[in-house]
Formats: C-alpha cells, structure tokens, sequence
C-alpha cells in the first residue's frame, strides 16, 4: 500500500472511530444488561406463568382480552402479543386511546389458558426500562433512533478502515504477537490489533443489524404507504370502526387462512400497523428462520373475515431477520454469554484506541516543541 | 505483486480469516436451526472468544 493511501485510511480510521467512541461506549455497556433482559426480569419477579399440564388448552382470547381491560377501565387495546419464549403468556398493550403514541402504551401479561393477570410491567420506570430507553433512542424519540443510527455507520467505518490497516501493520508481526516488554502503547497497539481483528466479524454484523433496527419506524411507515395502502384500499372512504368484533373469530379466521403458520400477534384497528377497520393478525412460521418472516392477514375487525393476506416486503424482512442478529437471543444461554464477552471485547477495542489516539496526540506535541526548540 | 509479498499476505490474513469463517458460520447456525445448530454455533463464535482468552492469559497463537 502507497504511504497516501495508508495516510488516508488512517485518517478515516481515526476520525470515524474518534466520533463514534463515547456513544459506541455506552451502546455496549447498556447492551450488555439488555442481552439477558429475559433474564433479568425473571430473577425481578416478573414471573412467567405457573406450571400446568402440558397441552392445556388456550380459554377464549375475548376472554384474555376483557381481563386485561378490566385492569385499566377506560382504555383500549392497541396490541395482543403471544410470548415467542412462553407460549402460554399473552402481553396486552393497552392505551388511553386506539392512536395513542408508544410511549402511552401499558402491558398487561395474561395467562392464554386461565385469563389469570400474571404481571403488570411498570411503564416507564426501573432499570432496564433505563437501559432500553439510553441504548434505543437516547429518550430523544426517532431522531435519537437515526443519530444513534449514524453512530453504527461511523462504527462501520471504524472497523473496515481498521482491516485495512491491519495488513500493513501486521505485515512483519505473526498472528498473536503482544509485545509486553516494549512499551506500554505497543502492548495496546497490539491487543487493539488483535482484538480488532478478532471480533470483526461479530462487530460488524452486530454494528450493521443495528444501523437496520434504527429504521423500524421508517421500515414500517414505508410498508403502511406501500402493501398496507393497496390491501385496504376498497375501505378508504369508510370512517373507522365503530364497535369491534370479536377478536378470538379474528385469529381463528388467520390461522384457517395461513396453515401452517402461528399467530404472533394482532394489531387493533387504527394502530400504527393496522388500518383504521381491520385486526391485522400478523403470522410467522415455526422455524427458527421462518419464524423471523412475517404474514399480516387482514381481518374485518367488524364481519371477521379475511379481507386480505400478504407476506411482508423484503425491506420488512430484512428487518425482522436482522433483529435475532443483533439481539443474540436466538441460540440459548450460552450464544448469551458469547455475545457478552464479545461486547465486552469490543469495548476494549474502543477503549485501547481511544488511550492510542490521545498517547499518539501527545507524542507529536511533544516532538512539535521539541522541534521548535 | 510478488510471490515473496504475497506469501506474507496470506499469512498474514490465515488466523483472521480462519476466525472470521468460524464466527459467521456461529451468526448464522442458530437462525437455521435449533439442537446441532445451536452447537454449531456456539462452537463457531466460541473460536474468537478462545483465541482472546488465551492470549490476553499469555500464551501466543
């Protein structure tokens, strides 16, 4: 490599990672805590349903749905969720209103088989709500979404400028080599290397499905505007729904419409992933990657029928399929803890650049007067 | 480029390609199936994870 292009490089590697740092640095430290969020709010007390006969059947969803109602008089449901870990829990979102913002949203966790409330998740408040909250969106809504989103780029930036240096640099040095006994910025130089190298992979794909998540809301924007727009266009001129059917006939309309497939959850009418008539009863399948794609069957949220079934657009896909990519939750306990320590490692990799860049900094100050003098 | 510079190229790349291999091999078992899968993937991303802690233990390669 010329000394041009390895001086341009190296400046793309020092100013997009020197950006990106502080906020790089915080996305691992509130990550780690959410990699084991289920976890967490087991050992809290949030408790998963009691134990009971295997295959004990599912009561009625209209059922499920008016406790969850009674616990918040007034309010509606915008969303019904079946747990994907806990197929016996059902999560109710409940709001002031059918158009109510996400952040008026307030969970009711009910047992699909005796309507029993199980939980009723604080909103807005604890620990992890504060993890969540700083590594999503910095609590600045969708502009805090797509800034931390540009962080990922810069991120991106970062790792690719660095395996270009890393040829040059490594070029005399075997794999492995720390030098210890030199100084101490060559043993960092060296580990960073390292440890850069090493986790590239998982850092690129976990940085790049996080650029991704940060576009969910425009992900879905997109999807109402364009296959959610054709689907209910023979309703466009109808005011919303006035009295809702019920939904139980809704899902079991779905479920005939897809075999083969498993509900995961519905969206209310006039929800931000519904229209302003129809439960939309969205369906994944059952394998591990088909349980990642997803199928919305529209249903007449006031005769029950299938109005309309169409899969998710790729760019809906793409994100959906992106999501087990960055969270790590899709290959048990010990993918957890491998994503941990790899979070972990990659913080080192931040942190030893950044001790290299300020070391470098004073280094050339130092040389500067030295030179003046 | 030389046969001499890109020998050194290609050692220089063995290790870290060999790693990268294995840790998208570990991505992406785990989405496609469950059991074996999971193995597979623990065993693929457990490699860099390996690597790190015997290094930083003292050990080189």
């Amino acid at each position: 490599m010329s000394a041009t292009s390895l001086r341009r490089w190296s400046w793309v590697h020092t100013w997009s990672s020197l950006v990106c740092t502080a906020f790089l640095l915080l996305l691992c430290l509130t990550g780690l805590p959410l990699i084991f969020h289920h976890e967490i709010e087991d050992l809290t007390g949030h408790g998963g349903p009691p134990p009971m006969a295997a295959g004990t059947p599912h009561t009625d969803l209209d059922r499920v749905v008016a406790t969850g109602l009674a616990r918040r008089p007034g309010e509606v449901v915008q969303y019904l969720i079946w747990d994907r870990d806990e197929p016996d829990s059902i999560w109710l979102s409940l709001a002031p209103s059918r158009t109510a913002p996400v952040s008026e949203l307030h969970g009711v966790v009910v047992d699909a088989r005796t309507a029993q409330v199980l939980d009723e998740p604080g909103k807005g408040e604890g620990f992890m709500f504060w993890m969540f909250r700083l590594h999503v969106d910095l609590f600045a809504g969708l502009p805090g979404k797509l800034f931390l989103g540009a962080m990922g780029l810069l991120f991106v930036a970062a790792i690719v400028s660095g395996v270009v240096l890393y040829g040059p640099f490594m070029r005399k040095l075997e794999f492995g080599t720390v030098r210890r006994d030199r100084s101490r910025r060559l043993r960092w130089l060296d580990l960073h290397n390292l440890l850069g190298v090493v986790t590239l992979t998982w850092a690129l794909v976990v940085g790049g499905t996080g650029v991704i998540n940060t576009l969910a809301d425009l992900v879905i924007e997109a999807w109402r505007r364009d296959q959610l727009a054709e689907m209910v266009a023979p309703y466009r001129a109808l005011p919303p729904v006035a009295t809702l059917g019920s939904v139980e006939r809704a899902v079991a309309a779905a479920r005939a419409a897809a075999p083969g497939m498993t509900p995961y959850f519905v969206a209310y009418p006039e929800t931000s992933f519904s229209s302003a008539h129809h439960y939309a009863v969205f369906m994944r399948g059952v394998t591990p990657l088909t349980s990642r794609l997803l199928t919305p069957a529209l249903v007449d949220a006031a005769t029950g029928e299938v109005t309309a079934m169409r899969s998710m657009p790729w760019y809906a896909t793409a994100l959906f399929v992106s999501q087990p990519l960055h969270f790590g939750d899709y290959g048990g306990m010990p993918l957890k803890i491998l994503w941990a320590l790899l979070d972990l490692a990659t913080m080192i990799v931040l942190g030893s650049g950044l001790y290299l860049f300020v070391v470098r900094r004073r280094a050339g100050r130092r040389a500067a007067i030295a030179a003046a003098e | 480029m030389s046969a001499a510079q890109s020998r050194k190229a290609g050692s220089t790349w063995a290790a870290p390609g060999l790693l990268a291999l294995a840790s998208l091999i570990g991505l992406l078992a785990a989405l496609l199936g469950d059991g074996a899968w999971d193995v597979l993937s623990w065993l693929g991303l457990g490699a860099p994870v390996v690597v790190i802690a015997r290094i930083w233990g003292g050990r080189r390669g």
